[in-house]
């Protein structure tokens, strides 16, 4: 019986990127759908009706919630292709830490760069790059946090590289000054077609987060 | 080669319980450090100098982080009794997003629900009402959240749980109670039947004494700041 895979997700949503980028990986057949999340559909409500967001994994009709979560879900069931977790119960505890790191650190005090001025912004922005010189940090010199291929952490990171331009803009720094080797570690990923297929174009990204500030009044 | 697992946690805390727990139900021997927050040792800051936060395991030398991931690392590394998550990766994913649901939505609105004020607290009390009710459906029909033997989830809300009735008595609430919940409150009497989980809570007045001096030191804090 052949799989029914749908991804309920949003094109800019650096989470749903990260489910993407994984099922392109292990080479899954899936059908794309893209919310519209002004306006709930019926199918995204009872497929997640704790947090009523995306990105979903609909996997033979059962729900698969948190893009981390679903991660490491593809991961278990297909696991013959491109593993993302290593084997050792350590080096895989490890990998959970970073990707977790990223989880709890990076969105939300890069919402803060697009969302806030002032004083406010500064020390978010001081924030943000103290998070990132930590990440860049830990990948020292390896190719990729997975070591020579990437791994369940570089797929968690790379979708902010999408983000980095506005993250940019709104804080008025450049990334790059601060962690170039973080920075040569997200075009070396940008090399993998599972990336750079699923990543929009970082102008893209910038234009809808100043439209979304328009709407919700942000100046 | 002999196995040496040292715990840094502290009695109060429930993440630090859990993995008391986890420890006890795999049968491993283990050295528990208690860590005075106001004066983190040396070692809790090499072995977590990314959070600086307990609790942290550290088995043969290595240590690991973050309650949850902790458990899953026992679990992974001494699989011989007691899994605490089931094998199958749906059965996983949707043990890992209740036990997230917890720690990240459930205990940060419950504290809002319990301390905060005015309209705040009031929306805070809806979805904290909200997220024990999802809490409830989700247990309904189970003995506990991991089916017929509890795991995974039962541990990570457990003592979380627990740790929020504390709270409630401090602050003289009544947002969680057996009439409202009765499925969440029959089980939690059936886990603080079984020997091995009572075992990692605190004595109850000590637990509520702490709560109440911390709440209190906090609201003091708070008003000086505001004062200022």
């Amino acid at each position: 019986m052949a799989d029914e895979v749908i991804l309920l997700d949003k094109w800019v949503s650096p989470f749903g990127m990260r489910v993407r980028i994984a099922l392109a990986e292990k080479g899954i057949k899936y059908e794309y759908r893209d919310e519209d999340l002004r306006n709930k559909g019926e199918l995204l409500l009872k497929m997640n009706p704790v947090h009523k967001k995306i990105p979903v994994l609909i996997h033979n009709g059962k729900p698969v919630c948190e893009s981390n979560i679903i991660v490491q879900y593809v991961d278990e069931v297909w696991h013959d292709k491109a593993p993302l977790l290593p084997s050792d119960p350590y080096l895989r505890a490890q990998a959970r830490f970073w990707a977790d790191f990223v989880d709890k650190k990076i969105y939300d005090t890069g919402r803060k760069l697009w969302t806030t001025k002032g004083d406010e912004q500064k020390s978010a922005t001081e924030e943000f790059i103290g998070y990132l010189k930590t990440l860049e940090a830990e990948l020292g010199d390896k190719p990729y946090y997975g070591g020579e291929k990437m791994n369940y952490v570089d797929v968690t990171m790379i979708p902010f590289y999408s983000w980095f331009h506005t993250y940019e803009a709104s804080g008025n720094f450049s990334i790059e000054s601060h962690c170039p080797k973080l920075m040569a570690w997200a075009k070396r990923c940008m090399q993998h077609e599972s990336v750079s297929k699923t990543l929009p174009e970082p102008e893209k990204n910038y234009e809808f987060v100043l439209q979304m500030k328009k709407r919700l009044g942000i100046e | 080669m002999a196995k040496e697992i040292k715990l840094l946690g502290t009695w109060a805390s429930p993440f630090s319980h859990r993995i008391e727990l986890a420890l006890k139900l795999k049968g491993l021997q283990f050295q528990y450090l208690e860590e005075d927050l106001s004066n983190k040792s040396q070692l809790l800051l090499q072995s977590n100098p990314v959070h600086k936060k307990i609790p942290v395991l550290i088995h043969n030398g290595n240590p690991i982080s973050e309650s949850l991931l902790i458990m899953e690392y026992i679990d992974e590394t001494w699989q011989h009794q007691n899994p605490l998550l089931p094998k199958d990766p749906y059965g996983r994913a949707a043990a890992r997003f209740w036990a997230k649901f917890i720690d990240e939505k459930v205990l940060w609105t419950a504290f809002k629900a319990y301390n905060d004020k005015g309209k705040e607290q009031e929306d805070a009390i809806e979805e904290f009402s909200q997220q024990l009710k999802f809490l409830e459906e989700e247990l309904k029909g189970k003995e506990y959240f991991g089916g017929e033997r509890f795991g995974f989830v039962d541990i990570a809300s457990f003592f979380i749980l627990q740790f929020l009735r504390v709270l409630q008595e401090v602050k003289e609430a009544e947002l969680m109670t057996e009439e409202k919940y009765p499925v969440l409150f029959e089980w939690m009497e059936k886990l603080q039947g079984n020997e091995v989980v009572a075992g990692c809570l605190p004595p109850r007045e000590k637990h509520v004494a702490y709560v109440r001096a911390r709440r209190a030191a906090a609201e003091e804090a708070a008003s000086k700041t505001k004062a200022a």
